[in-house]
C-alpha cells in the first residue's frame, strides 16, 4: 500500500488552498474551451503556460492548473454536441448521435446530466487505476506494436458501418471520403506532397477543427436556415427528466466505456476519438434490438462521454510513468515540466513526488469539482436553447471562427471551413451520415501511418500484421464485426 | 561558444551604437506554428525574457501563424511586410531543411535578414539499454553491411530534420540514406515508446527529449551529434566526432526579420539578443526550453544559415527530396 501513502502526500499538496483554487480555475477554463469547437486544450495550455511562469507558480501548482484545463475540456465538448449538434471537441462527435435527438425530444438536460455523470465516473475510476497500476500499464502499453495498432484501428473501422442508421453504402462512402480528406498534406513516409493543390496552407494537412466546424456547425446552420429553423431545432422542455432507473440502466455502459477508454488512452498512439467511437459502437452492438440508438438512447450519450474522459486520464499514464507524451496535449504538459527544470521521465515519481502525486491527487478533487460544477448547471446550459436559434447558432459559429482564427491566424482555414459547411449541408440533404466522415478522417490517417510503419519494420512482410496474439485477437473481432450483419440476417 | 559570442558582439559595437536611433513600436514575434509547438515556445519565452529583463521596453506580442512548418510565415513576411522594422520570426534548423527542399515556395535563405540565435538542442542517437549496439561504431558497421538491417524511427517524416540525423549517420557509414529502414512517428514521444517497446532499434532524437529516459537508464546514447560533449546528464556520452563519425546535428533556434528590415531596426534586434545572451538570468530560462548555449549573431548567423541550407540542399538532391526548384 505504498501507493496509498504516496497518494496521501499528494493530497497534502493538492488540498492546499491555492492549489484547490487553481484546480477550480483550470476546471472552469477547461469546460469553457471544451464547449467551443475552435480552440482545444492543447492551445489553451500553451497559452496559459507563460502566465504560470510569470506568476512564479511552483511546478506542482502549474501542473495542477494545466492538467485541470486538459481533463476539464472533456466535460465541455458534450454541451454544444447535445444541444446544438455541434461537437465542441473531436471525441464529442459520437455524442451528437444520440445526444442531439434527445435534445430534440426535450430531454437535453437529461442527456447533459448522464454525460456529466459518465465523464466523472470514467475519469475518477481511471484515476484510481492510474494510482495503483501506472507503472505496469505503461510498460504494457509500449509493447503495443505498429502492427497491433493496425489491427486495433481496423477493428474500429469495421464498426463504422454500424455507427449511424444510414444505409451501409452511404456510411461506407462517407467513411471513405473522410479517409481521402486525411490524405491531404505532406506524406510522412516519403516527404511527397499529396493533394495540396499547391496551397502552402495544406502542407500540414487539414485541421480536425476546421473539418468539424464546417461539417457540423456550418452545415447545421445552412440546413436550419433553409428549413427556417423549425423542424430540426432542439426543445428546452417537454421531455422527462432523468430518472434513477434510467441512470442505473446506463451504469453498465459507463463501466464498459471506462475500461475501453482507459486502455485505449494508455496506448501512446491511439486517443480519445478512437475510445469514444469504440465504446459507442460496442454499446450499439450489445443492445442492437432493444436499444434506440441513433434516435436518442441515453446509453449512446453515456458511453462516448465516459470513454472520452477515461482515455484522457489514460493518456497521462505513459506521460507520468515513462515521460512519454502520447498526444500533442500531453507533450505540452511535459514541456511545462521541462520549463521548471524538472526532467519528465521514469524517475519523476522518485525525484519529484510532490509533482507527480500532487497531480494525481488533484485529479480526484478536480473531477469531483467538475461534477459539482456541471450537474447543477445542467439546467442553465439547457436554457441556452431559450436563445432564439437565429441568434444562438450564428453566435456559436462566430465564437468558433474566432477560436480557429486566434489559433491559426489563417483566413484560409475559415474559407476551408465554409467549404466543408456547404459540403456538410449537401451531404445531409443526401442522407449521408457525417460521423463516419469524421471517424474516417481520424482513423484513416492513423491506419495509414501505422500500416506503413508496420510494413516498413517487417520489410513488406504482410504476415507480420498477424504476428502477435493481440493483433490476432483484434483481427478476429474485426472479421466477426464485418460478418455479424450477414450472420444475423441468416439466423433471422 | 563564449568566445564566438564575444567576437560577434565586438563586431557589432558600431551597429549597436546606431541602434539607438530605433525604438520598436508594437513589436511582434511570429511563431510559425500553433500554440504549443517549438516555435511558439521560442517566441513566447524569449520575448517574455526580453521584456522582463528590460532589454525591449514595449511588450512584444506573439502571433501564431501555422502552416507548412514556416512556409506561410515566410510568404506573409515577403508579401506584406517586406520592410517592417517591428516584426521578428522564430526559425530553426527545421526551417532550413524546408528551404533546402523548396517547401517555402519561392522564398529561401536569401529572402530574410538573419538576426541571431537563442540556443541549440543537439541530436542524439538513442538505443534501448539492452541494445546490440554498444558504440556508434557498431551501428555504423551494421549500416555499412546493410543499411536496411536496422529499423529506426523518429518523430518526423522522411526528409525532416529528424530523418536527417539518421541519413547523415548512414552517409558517414558509406551507406545510401535512401535504403534506410526509417519509420516516421507522430512526435518524438511515440518514437520513444516504440524504442522502449523494441519495435525500432535506433531513435535519432534530440537531447532535450531523451533526458528523462537516459537518467533512468532505460536507454543508452551511442553519441551526441554536437561539436563538444554536452553538460550534465550527457557528460558521459561521447560525440560522434570522437568516434570518428563526422556528423553534427545542432537544432539551432533563432529569429529572422523581413528582407528589407531597415538597418537601424536590424541592429536593434541583434543588440537585443546580444544583451539577452549576456544576461545572468538567461541561462536558466534557456535551459528550461531544452536548449544548450549556442550564440551567434548578425553576419555570423547569416553565414551559418546559408552554409547549412546549401548543405541540406545538396543532400536533398542526392536522395531526391527536392520538390521544386528553390
Amino acid at each position: 500500500m505504498e501507493a496509498l501513502a504516496a497518494l496521501g502526500g499528494g493530497f497534502a499538496v493538492a488540498l492546499a488552498p491555492h492549489n484547490l483554487a487553481l484546480a477550480l480555475i483550470g476546471c472552469v477554463i477547461g469546460t469553457a474551451i471544451g464547449v467551443l469547437p475552435g480552440i482545444g486544450p492543447l492551445n489553451a495550455i500553451a497559452l496559459l503556460l507563460p502566465f504560470c511562469l510569470a506568476l512564479k507558480l511552483p511546478p506542482e501548482s502549474a501542473l495542477i492548473l494545466l492538467a485541470a484545463v486538459y481533463y476539464g475540456s472533456g466535460y465541455g465538448g458534450r454541451i454544444t454536441a447535445i444541444l446544438l449538434n455541434m461537437p465542441g471537441e473531436p471525441s464529442a462527435v459520437l455524442t451528437t448521435l444520440d445526444g442531439h435527438p434527445l435534445a430534440r425530444q426535450g430531454r437535453g438536460a437529461a442527456a447533459l446530466a448522464v454525460s456529466g455523470i459518465g465523464s466523472f465516473l470514467g475519469a475518477t475510476l481511471s484515476v484510481v487505476l492510474m494510482t495503483f497500476l501506472s507503472a505496469p500499464l505503461a510498460k504494457a502499453a509500449v509493447a503495443f506494436s505498429p502492427a497491433d495498432y493496425v489491427a486495433l484501428i481496423a477493428f474500429a473501422l469495421s464498426l463504422l458501418g454500424a455507427v449511424s442508421d444510414a444505409p451501409a453504402p452511404k456510411a461506407w462512402a462517407a467513411g471513405c471520403l473522410g479517409v481521402l480528406l486525411a490524405l491531404v498534406g505532406v506524406d510522412s513516409g516519403t516527404g511527397v506532397e499529396r493533394f495540396t493543390l499547391g496551397a502552402l496552407e495544406l502542407l500540414g494537412g487539414i485541421e480536425f477543427t476546421v473539418l468539424a466546424i464546417g461539417l457540423f456547425a456550418i452545415g447545421e446552420i445552412l440546413l436550419l436556415a433553409e428549413q427556417r429553423v423549425r423542424a430540426e431545432a432542439a426543445k428546452l422542455g417537454g421531455g422527462r427528466s432523468l430518472s434513477l432507473s434510467e441512470l442505473a440502466g446506463c451504469l453498465p455502459a459507463m463501466l464498459r466505456a471506462t475500461g475501453i477508454g482507459f486502455v485505449i488512452g494508455v496506448l501512446p498512439g491511439a486517443g480519445a476519438s478512437v475510445a469514444s467511437a469504440l465504446s459507442y459502437t460496442a454499446e450499439k452492438r450489445l443492445h442492437g434490438k432493444e436499444g434506440r440508438f441513433g434516435q436518442g438512447d441515453l446509453r449512446g450519450v453515456a458511453a462516448p462521454e465516459t470513454a472520452d474522459n477515461a482515455a484522457q486520464i489514460g493518456n497521462l499514464v505513459p506521460m507520468l510513468s515513462l515521460g512519454i507524451p502520447g498526444s500533442g496535449t500531453t507533450a505540452v504538459l511535459l514541456g511545462a515540466l521541462l520549463m521548471y527544470s524538472i526532467t519528465p521521465g521514469p524517475l519523476l515519481f522518485e525525484q519529484r513526488p510532490e509533482v507527480a502525486w500532487g497531480l494525481i491527487a488533484s485529479m480526484y478533487i478536480g473531477n469531483a469539482m467538475l461534477l459539482l460544477l456541471n450537474l447543477p448547471l445542467v439546467g442553465l446550459f439547457a436554457r441556452l436553447l431559450l436563445v432564439p436559434a437565429s441568434v444562438l447558432y450564428p453566435g456559436v459559429l462566430a465564437l468558433s471562427f474566432a477560436g480557429v482564427y486566434a489559433v491559426s491566424n489563417s483566413a484560409f482555414d475559415l474559407l476551408l471551413a465554409l467549404g466543408f459547411g456547404v459540403l456538410g449541408w449537401w451531404l445531409r440533404k443526401l442522407g449521408v451520415p457525417l460521423v463516419p466522415i469524421v471517424l474516417g478522417f481520424v482513423l484513416g490517417r492513423m491506419l495509414e501511418d501505422n500500416l506503413r510503419r508496420a510494413l516498413s519494420l517487417s520489410d513488406g512482410d504482410l504476415l507480420a500484421l498477424l504476428a502477435s496474439p493481440v493483433s490476432l485477437a483484434l483481427w478476429a473481432m474485426t472479421a466477426l464485426a464485418l460478418l455479424w450483419p450477414l450472420l444475423r440476417r441468416r439466423a433471422a | 561558444m563564449h568566445r564566438r559570442a564575444l567576437l560577434a558582439a565586438a563586431a557589432l559595437l558600431p551597429a549597436a551604437a546606431g541602434a539607438q536611433g530605433f525604438a520598436p513600436q508594437n513589436p511582434e514575434c511570429i511563431a510559425p506554428a500553433a500554440p504549443g509547438g517549438g516555435f511558439d515556445l521560442t517566441c513566447r519565452l524569449t520575448t517574455r525574457m526580453l521584456n522582463e529583463l528590460g532589454i525591449v521596453a514595449p511588450a512584444i506580442r506573439t502571433q501564431n501563424m501555422p502552416g507548412g512548418i514556416g512556409a506561410v510565415a515566410i510568404n506573409h513576411i515577403n508579401a506584406q511586410r517586406r520592410a517592417d522594422p517591428n516584426v521578428i520570426v522564430a526559425v530553426s534548423t527545421g526551417s532550413w531543411v524546408n528551404m533546402a527542399q523548396g517547401r517555402f515556395g519561392r522564398f529561401g535563405e536569401n529572402d530574410v535578414r538573419w538576426i541571431g540565435t537563442i540556443g541549440a538542442d543537439f541530436g542524439v542517437i538513442a538505443v534501448r539499454r539492452d541494445s546490440r549496439f554498444a558504440t556508434l561504431a557498431d551501428l555504423v558497421a551494421a549500416l555499412r553491411a546493410d543499411a536496411a538491417s536496422v529499423p529506426m524511427g523518429a518523430g518526423g517524416a522522411v526528409g525532416s530534420q529528424d530523418w536527417h540525423k539518421a541519413a547523415l549517420v548512414a552517409r558517414a557509414a558509406g551507406a545510401d540514406p535512401r535504403r534506410l529502414r526509417y519509420v516516421p512517428f507522430e512526435g518524438g514521444g511515440q518514437a520513444m515508446a516504440a524504442l522502449l517497446g523494441g519495435h525500432i532499434q535506433v531513435f535519432p532524437g534530440d537531447a532535450s527529449e531523451v533526458r528523462g529516459q537516459l537518467e533512468a537508464a532505460d536507454i543508452r546514447l551511442l553519441a551526441v551529434l554536437a561539436p563538444q560533449r554536452l553538460p550534465g546528464a550527457f557528460a558521459a556520452v561521447p560525440t560522434a566526432r570522437e568516434q570518428g563519425v563526422e556528423v553534427e546535428w545542432p537544432i539551432i533556434r533563432g529569429f529572422y526579420g523581413p528582407p528589407q528590415m531597415p538597418d537601424a531596426a536590424y541592429a536593434f534586434w541583434v543588440e537585443a539578443l546580444r544583451r539577452l545572451h549576456a544576461h545572468p538570468a538567461w541561462a536558466e530560462a534557456r535551459n528550461g526550453q531544452g536548449l544548450f548555449e549556442f550564440n551567434l549573431l548578425g553576419a555570423e548567423y547569416e553565414a551559418l544559415a546559408k552554409r547549412r541550407t546549401a548543405e541540406f540542399r545538396q543532400l536533398a538532391r542526392e536522395v531526391g527530396l527536392v520538390t521544386q526548384a528553390p
